[in-house]
């Protein structure tokens, strides 16, 4: 059999292959060469060596927004996955009307960033302007929170979800064992669903905490990192210092920042692949 | 015990039915305003619901549809995420086939790369594969779905791998002893069993071309073809007079559709979802 499905490799793996090498390995390559560069177009380069890193690290623009994107990656990490853990298992519980709720609260997920970021735009501006204070423009904590309000809103049903799935696997012999032995319900939630829900739990945080590092839309669309840049996470920093600033310098810096960025989201991404082999181990 | 359950659970039911008003509150707002007179529509006054001066009816709407740009914008999402998700679905799962069951260094090696492409951030390669499109002339709508099936197919082909590689290869052995030529094997033996990874890896797609910005924007001639998200962000970023009543109405049909579609076929939405997630 493998030898008549290999005379057919041009039907079945050429066009993804040429697609993947069009989009996906030429540009990497491309793009990590054009780092080590100054160019205004591919076809124009001057080969700089490492200068376009060490501008990266020294631009305060740039480390500004990374401190700021390492921040609010962290804390919505947090607050999406104890919020939607708590919601999983306030829903799992027979509870009326659960199956509608559940369907409120992913709903928001199907509805693009831009325009997310617009809607609550919207909403905040009209509430902070109740309240007699600035608009989200013109203040970075306002939009700090409104970017936390934002994506938990957003978020939240989407590892509702996964949890829900997680917590209807559990062998109910478990729960029911539990219950004979005389466990409170606080004790069944840390010493049998949370062990039963490591690996769930692993994904949320992995998923949460890089979504967290990539926000692009969401950050466009509500702030656009206004004021200054003081609202500015990596992902836009990096697009701002391609497309809004024009000179050769620039391309060859945005390109770095790209590939330090690419290289934090790698590095993150390889934390979680370990902690989830060291988990399969044990069990 | 039972009826301290039954009042914790009355709490809940409350709690929850307030929380999920509150979800969808601001949806509602935008649809509320999308039914206001232009002239009422400014930033201190977005919770107010229309009263009999500023109710519009239907204006917005009219005004939105008629205006060339929206329904322009519909068309190229729809052209563009159609076609990407089509040939996604097609060239991906034979591709994963393929390189599952032969499975020797070469493909080995295509399968690393095509994990690896699933953590690299689009930033990356955002100036490269712009300038690449431009120059293969693959920034129309129409042939995009070449870009997207580059860039999305890491994603697709790790799910489907996942799958084939619990598909028993016996069967697929028994259909080429039978005579059988790899295509037809492929479309009338492995097809029908990967449905449900199709429908998955389909609906995981849709939502991400449906809503893609920065791809589309970079890629396509962006004063000639804009998509839905980059009209509104257009819209948004354009400075002077915005008109905020079409506007409004724009993001409601935009929004409605998809929470339509998402209504009708939640279970398999949901599905998607989980799968996606596991094996991400």
């Amino acid at each position: 059999m493998k030898k008549a499905l290999k005379r057919y490799w041009p039907v079945f793996v050429l066009p993804t292959l040429l697609a993947f090498l069009i989009g996906f390995v030429i540009p990497f390559v491309q793009g990590l060469y054009l780092t080590f560069c100054k160019f205004v177009t591919i076809n124009k380069t001057t080969f700089v060596g490492l200068k376009n890193y060490a501008y990266a690290f020294t631009d305060a623009s740039f480390l500004h927004s990374f401190w700021f994107t390492a921040a609010f990656a962290v804390l919505s990490t947090v607050l999406i996955n104890v919020i939607a853990l708590a919601i999983a298992l306030a829903l799992t519980r027979n509870m009326k009307g659960a199956n509608i709720h559940r369907t409120v609260f992913f709903m928001p997920n199907l509805i693009g960033g831009i325009v997310l970021g617009y809607i609550w735009l919207i909403l905040l501006n009209c509430a902070l302007s109740l309240m007699g204070k600035h608009l989200i423009a013109l203040n970075a904590t306002y939009g700090f929170w409104g970017l936390i309000i934002l994506t938990c809103w957003q978020q939240i049903g989407y590892m509702m979800i996964i949890y829900i799935a997680g917590l209807q696997s559990i062998p109910s012999d478990y729960l029911e064992a539990a219950k004979i032995d005389g466990a409170t319900a606080w004790q069944t939630l840390w010493k049998v669903k949370i062990p039963n829900l490591m690996s769930s739990i692993t994904i949320c945080l992995f998923l949460s905490l890089t979504n967290g590092f990539k926000l692009f839309d969401q950050n466009l669309a509500l702030t656009g990192g206004d004021p200054g840049h003081a609202s500015e996470m990596l992902a836009l920093n990096i697009y701002n210092t391609f497309y809004a600033r024009a000179g050769q310098q620039w391309k060859g810096y945005g390109q770095a920042k790209a590939a330090l960025f690419c290289i934090l989201v790698i590095l993150i991404s390889m934390i979680q692949l370990r902690s989830t082999r060291s988990k399969e181990v044990q069990q | 015990m039972a009826k301290r359950e039954k009042t914790t659970n009355t709490i809940l039911t409350v709690f929850f039915t307030i929380l999920s008003l509150a979800w969808v509150y601001p949806m509602f707002m935008i649809l509320m305003d999308s039914l206001k007179k232009e002239s009422s529509i400014t930033t201190n006054t977005a919770f107010q619901l229309p009263s009999a001066d500023t109710f519009a009816g239907a204006e917005n709407y009219v005004n939105a549809v008629s205006s060339k740009g929206f329904l322009q914008a519909l068309g190229y999402t729809v052209i563009i995420t159609v076609t990407s998700v089509a040939v996604i679905l097609i060239c991906c799962s034979m591709c994963a086939w393929f390189i599952t069951r032969i499975n020797d260094r070469a493909c080995k090696l295509m399968y690393f790369l095509f994990v690896f492409s699933m953590v690299v951030p689009f930033q990356m390669l955002m100036f490269t594969l712009s300038s690449i499109a431009d120059k293969l002339n693959l920034n129309t709508p129409f042939n995009i779905c070449i870009i997207y099936l580059g860039f999305g197919a890491g994603l697709s082909v790790f799910m489907f791998c996942g799958f084939v590689k619990n598909i028993p290869v016996e069967v697929e052995e028994a259909a080429m002893i039978d005579g059988c030529n790899p295509l037809q094997t492929f479309f009338k033996i492995v097809l029908p069993i990967m449905k449900p990874t199709y429908i998955s890896v389909g609906i995981l797609e849709t939502m991400w071309i449906w809503n893609d910005y920065l791809l589309p924007y970079l890629v396509l001639d962006s004063t000639k073809y804009k998509t839905i998200p980059i009209l509104i962000q257009y819209f948004r970023g354009s400075y002077g007079k915005v008109e905020m009543g079409p506007m409004m109405a724009c993001i409601m049909l935009t929004i409605l559709p998809v929470i339509i579609v998402y209504l009708a076929c939640q279970k398999y939405i949901i599905k998607g979802v989980v799968a996606g997630a596991v094996k991400g």
